[in-house]
């Protein structure tokens, strides 16, 4: 253990760097200072994992202070499920640091001060221990966000930020009213003394419901999916990245953080329902994605899609669906990231998503097509990439639980593939013959810098998974081990009463 | 015959004194007395402010009991006391500019602030209504106050008609209550009511209904709104900064005075009509701002919608509603006279600009006004961690205590369609094609919104003193 407080220094590290950008003038600058507090944040980030106790189930390097009072209070922690999400996220960062260098070129200044603070609420979501903390950071991401895909997005911007600003507002709103009520049965909003609460099983489906509807939106989870497409396709790279790599895991690590075990009737209770709407988002969304002609939307489409299996995982209870579902995440935001980032280089050379303005890129770029390669194997689900891992072992958890759902989720599988590499073939193979298309250089050194540390990290996972899941396995265990205490409690009770 | 504790009311006594003296100045200085006069006017609150904090204390009563001074009552006459002095503050450059500079804007403010102070301070029907009229005078004067406008004299008279009207209404449930209950005393008409019997409740019920609704008109709740779309568009810009921070501050403590000392005991009963009135508030504002075009007009729906959320916790009843109030108003005024300076500042070389269009590239062309603008807007529609997000935490913690979760939930949604509207100012300034941008912004008017913006960011790491105070000021209305 540390006794220094890791934590608030890795989430409000990034604040600093912003507010030099602030203070400081040009935009040159304003991208170096966000680079080098994007490493620097990594770097700190990395004892967490280093001096993580493995074997602990608890929270740990939990940090606590006087805030509001009346039982709400600044409490920090993580325990195996948060821990890989805040690696994720400070790993990932750089890499938008350095994907944005060329790609933004007005308001710099603006751009970056708003990933630095993006940066510091997404790590704070993973930290928090207390509701109304958690609800502070989760909800203030929509400012940084809104501005990234309103003012640097493309030409339907305004559209999409406003559509993903009010969706998920109106989820979120639903979660505070719970909130708020649980905070007033409790008395305190501290997320450990309300994991111990029993709330009353009616109380239950409502509070479940209204938890939902939040996470839901975020994932998201059809039929409330449809921001994402608008949003992916307006917003710049990075924003992409950043949209698919954390912001959507903040609704599943939700699902893990309060619905599990906050509410362990209600879960149990609506989990044909999470089942049903994954099938039909893995299914639905695929199919969705086989038409797309813009490149972007096909990746989003495809997010949905993977999410749906993490929705599954997550609703299996077992130690399978769970772990497969946390390492699904980490994949996906890795996996997809790249995706977004293998389209942004050949956006940033021709400015168009649209599929069948390209064709032929293997022949003038052959570093990018193998790097594209890679990452539709990896998103196909390859077995020795990250994909596999997590897809399998959802598929595993989810057979133990209901053969239907597996099965249909195998189809997902599938049509994956083919979406995906249909849409590789569409880009990269075929004849090269339009002569912009000719003209197009191949990946440049920083692109090659962006793309390796997600190349190894994808393998890492896919051949040596270990590391990854060690750590969030005792966790997982207790919170397993809870869920099925609090159901055995509820048959007995029931017993009882007849 | 006894002599009334005088000290008691010092800061009051003060600030009357300091309004004839200013009239007295101005009427000896004619010319060129505007200015001095501002600032004199400007120094006489703050000293005030200061005589009310030393009388903080123990609660005490005087002139007959017709007159309580509490913790309470120090909480909301700072508050009333400082945007009043912004206010004026505020007013100079422009009143200069457009020739309106003469000495009895200040004086009026002053007078009208006094009589806020009676209103917080009221401890009987009859000071309540002294109270009112004081302010509400002063502030028929000051809106009509730029003469030789017709949209101004027009907002001037319509504010007046209507405010007589409430003024009829109010006036007619004060006697209704009086004629049940047999005193205008607060403190005895609560005996009465906790005392009283079946046939008392009706009328006395129907006696609450209008006091109500003039109180609703002051406070400008729905159906009492009407008048505060087009006095806010029509008079001049500066008496809209007024009118949309001190007098609201004023009328919420007469409300919550009203209503939970006298009436505590009837909770249940009026408990509904509150409800009513705060969904109705909470989803014309939201609503209705949608289309609006010019800045003040939007401003207005925004002022009804806030004050639907701090009934909300009205409503609740509770120790704990009352303290959301407070916190809940404590930071509307402050982001409403952020939001104010930012609009006095929409100047081109000419002419003063109200339409939201105008503001289109802002972002560019003012980068700090625009962030500052950015921040108010974010914090209007409750976004976290900015000081807006907690004004509606405390009101919905407190109505979900005392069972009120469907109006929560009303509240809660009514906040995402209100927060339509704040984020295309934000679009608007953002996302748009820059539009000619404004003349640099007076030094007291930047200095104003950069410390209402400091204030509205920061207020998340250090919530305590506003929180405690707000809690202490709670209590005592309910000891």
């Amino acid at each position: 253990m540390l006794d220094w407080n890791i934590l608030s220094y890795v989430t409000f590290l990034p604040l600093v760097g912003a507010f030099l950008i602030l203070i400081t003038g040009s935009e040159n600058n304003a991208r170096w200072v966000a680079l080098w507090t994007t490493l620097a944040t990594f770097v700190i980030s990395l004892p967490i994992w280093i001096y993580f106790d493995n074997s602990q189930a608890g929270f740990q390097f939990v940090e606590k202070a006087e805030w509001l009072g009346g039982g709400i209070n600044y409490h920090m922690g993580i325990d195996g499920i948060s821990i890989l999400f805040i690696i994720l996220t400070t790993f990932l960062m750089p890499l938008c640091i350095l994907a944005s260098w060329k790609a933004i070129t007005t308001r710099v200044r603006e751009y970056m001060i708003a990933f630095l603070f993006m940066e510091t609420l997404m790590i704070g979501v993973f930290c928090s221990l207390d509701m109304v903390l958690f609800y502070l950071f989760f909800e203030a991401g929509l400012i940084p966000m809104f501005l990234i895909i309103g003012i640097w997005g493309g030409a339907n911007r305004v559209y999409a930020s406003f559509k993903f600003f009010l969706y998920t507002l109106i989820g979120s709103v639903l979660m505070l009213a719970a909130m708020i009520t649980m905070y007033v049965i409790v008395g305190t909003t501290d997320i450990p003394t309300l994991m111990a609460t029993d709330f009353d099983s009616h109380l239950q489906i409502w509070l479940w419901l209204a938890f939902f509807a939040s996470f839901a939106v975020k994932v998201p989870m059809w039929p409330v999916h449809t921001w994402l497409p608008d949003a992916h396709v307006q917003a710049p790279t990075a924003g992409s990245v950043i949209l698919a790599g954390v912001l959507l895991k903040m609704g599943g690590y939700g699902l893990l953080r309060f619905s599990l075990p906050m509410f362990p009737e209600a879960s149990e209770y609506f989990t044909p329902l999470v089942f049903a709407l994954s099938v039909i988002a893995i299914i639905y969304t695929s199919l969705v994605a086989l038409v797309q002609k813009d490149m972007k939307k096909l990746i989003a489409y495809s997010s949905v899609a993977h999410m749906g299996f993490i929705t599954i995982g997550i609703f299996t209870f077992n130690q399978q669906g769970l772990e497969g579902s946390i390492l699904q995440m980490i994949s996906h935001g890795i996996v997809s990231g790249a995706l977004f980032l293998c389209v942004g280089v050949v956006y940033d050379r021709l400015h168009t998503r649209e599929i069948s303005r390209y064709g032929g890129l293997v022949q003038n770029m052959p570093k990018y097509a193998v790097i594209f390669m890679f990452f539709t194997m990896a998103t196909i689900g390859l077995p020795g990439t990250s994909g596999f891992v997590g897809e399998f072992l959802i598929l595993l958890g989810a057979y133990q639980v209901s053969t239907w759902t597996a099965a249909f989720a195998t189809t997902g599988v599938i049509l994956g593939a083919a979406y995906s590499l249909w849409l590789y073939r569409r880009v990269v193979f075929g004849d090269l013959v339009k002569e912009d298309v000719k003209a197009m250089l191949d990946v440049s050194k920083r692109e090659i810098a962006i793309f390796v540390p997600l190349i190894l990290v994808a393998l890492w996972i896919g051949v040596y998974p270990d590391p990854f899941l060690d750590v969030m396995h005792a966790s997982v265990t207790n919170l397993m081990e809870q869920h099925h205490a609090s159901m055995e409690l509820v048959k007995s009770t029931m017993h009882a009463a007849k | 015959m006894v002599m009334p504790e005088f000290s008691i009311a010092s800061a009051e006594i003060f600030l009357a004194i300091a309004a004839m003296a200013l009239l007295m100045i101005g009427v000896f200085k004619k010319e060129k007395a505007f200015k001095p006069v501002s600032w004199l006017a400007v120094a006489s609150l703050i000293v005030t402010a200061l005589l009310v904090l030393m009388g903080d204390g123990p609660t005490q009563v005087t002139f007959s009991d017709l007159y309580r001074v509490d913790t309470f009552g120090t909480f909301m006459k700072v508050l009333a006391l400082g945007a009043s002095a912004l206010a004026i503050i505020m007013s100079m450059d422009f009143n200069v500019r457009s020739k309106m500079d003469r000495f009895e804007f200040p004086v009026l403010i002053v007078i009208a602030t006094l009589g806020m102070m009676v209103m917080i301070s009221a401890n009987d029907l009859m000071s309540l209504y002294l109270g009112i009229e004081l302010m509400s005078l002063s502030l028929y004067v000051t809106a009509a106050f730029r003469r030789n406008s017709t949209r101004a004299t027009e907002a001037g008279l319509k504010y007046f008609v209507l405010g007589a009207l409430s003024s009829g209404m109010l006036l007619y449930g004060c006697s209704l209550i009086y004629g049940f209950t047999g005193t205008t005393n607060f403190t005895l008409i609560a005996q009465a009511v906790a005392g009283g019997t079946g046939e008392l409740g009706l009328g006395l019920l129907v006696g609450i209904v209008f006091l109500t609704a003039g109180l609703c008109f002051k406070v400008s709740a729905v159906p009492f709104h009407m008048w505060t779309p087009d006095v806010y568009e029509g008079v001049p810009t500066p008496v809209t900064a007024f009118f949309a921070a001190a007098p609201k501050i004023a009328g919420m403590a007469l409300f919550i005075r009203a209503f939970i000392t006298p009436f505590g005991e009837l909770v249940d009963q009026w408990q509904q009509i509150i409800f009513v009135v705060s969904v109705l508030s909470m989803g014309l504002g939201a609503f209705a701002a949608i289309n609006q075009r010019n800045i003040k007009r939007l401003m207005a729906y925004s002022s009804i919608g806030h004050i639907g959320y701090a009934l909300v916790g009205l409503a609740a009843g509770t120790e704990e509603g009352i303290r959301g109030v407070l916190i809940y108003l404590s930071i509307y005024v402050v982001m409403n006279i952020g939001t104010f300076a930012i609009i006095l500042s929409m100047r081109h070389k000419d002419r003063m600009v109200e339409d939201i269009s105008e503001l289109a590239g802002l972002g560019k062309s003012r980068p700090m006004m625009a962030g500052l603008l950015m921040i108010f807007m974010f914090s209007m529609a409750g976004i976290p961690p900015l000081a807006g997000f907690f004004g509606k935490f405390y009101v919905f913690v407190a109505a979900i205590d005392a069972g009120l979760i469907s109006l929560a939930v009303i509240g809660l949604l009514a906040s995402v369609v209100s927060a339509f509207y704040y984020i295309r100012i934000i679009k608007i300034m953002y996302f748009d094609e820059a539009a000619e941008g404004f003349l640099d912004p007076s030094k007291s008017l930047s200095i104003i919104m950069v410390a209402a913006g400091v204030f509205i960011v920061f207020f998340v790491a250090y919530p305590s003193p506003l929180k405690d105070s707000a809690a202490a000021a709670a209590s005592v209305l309910f000891q």
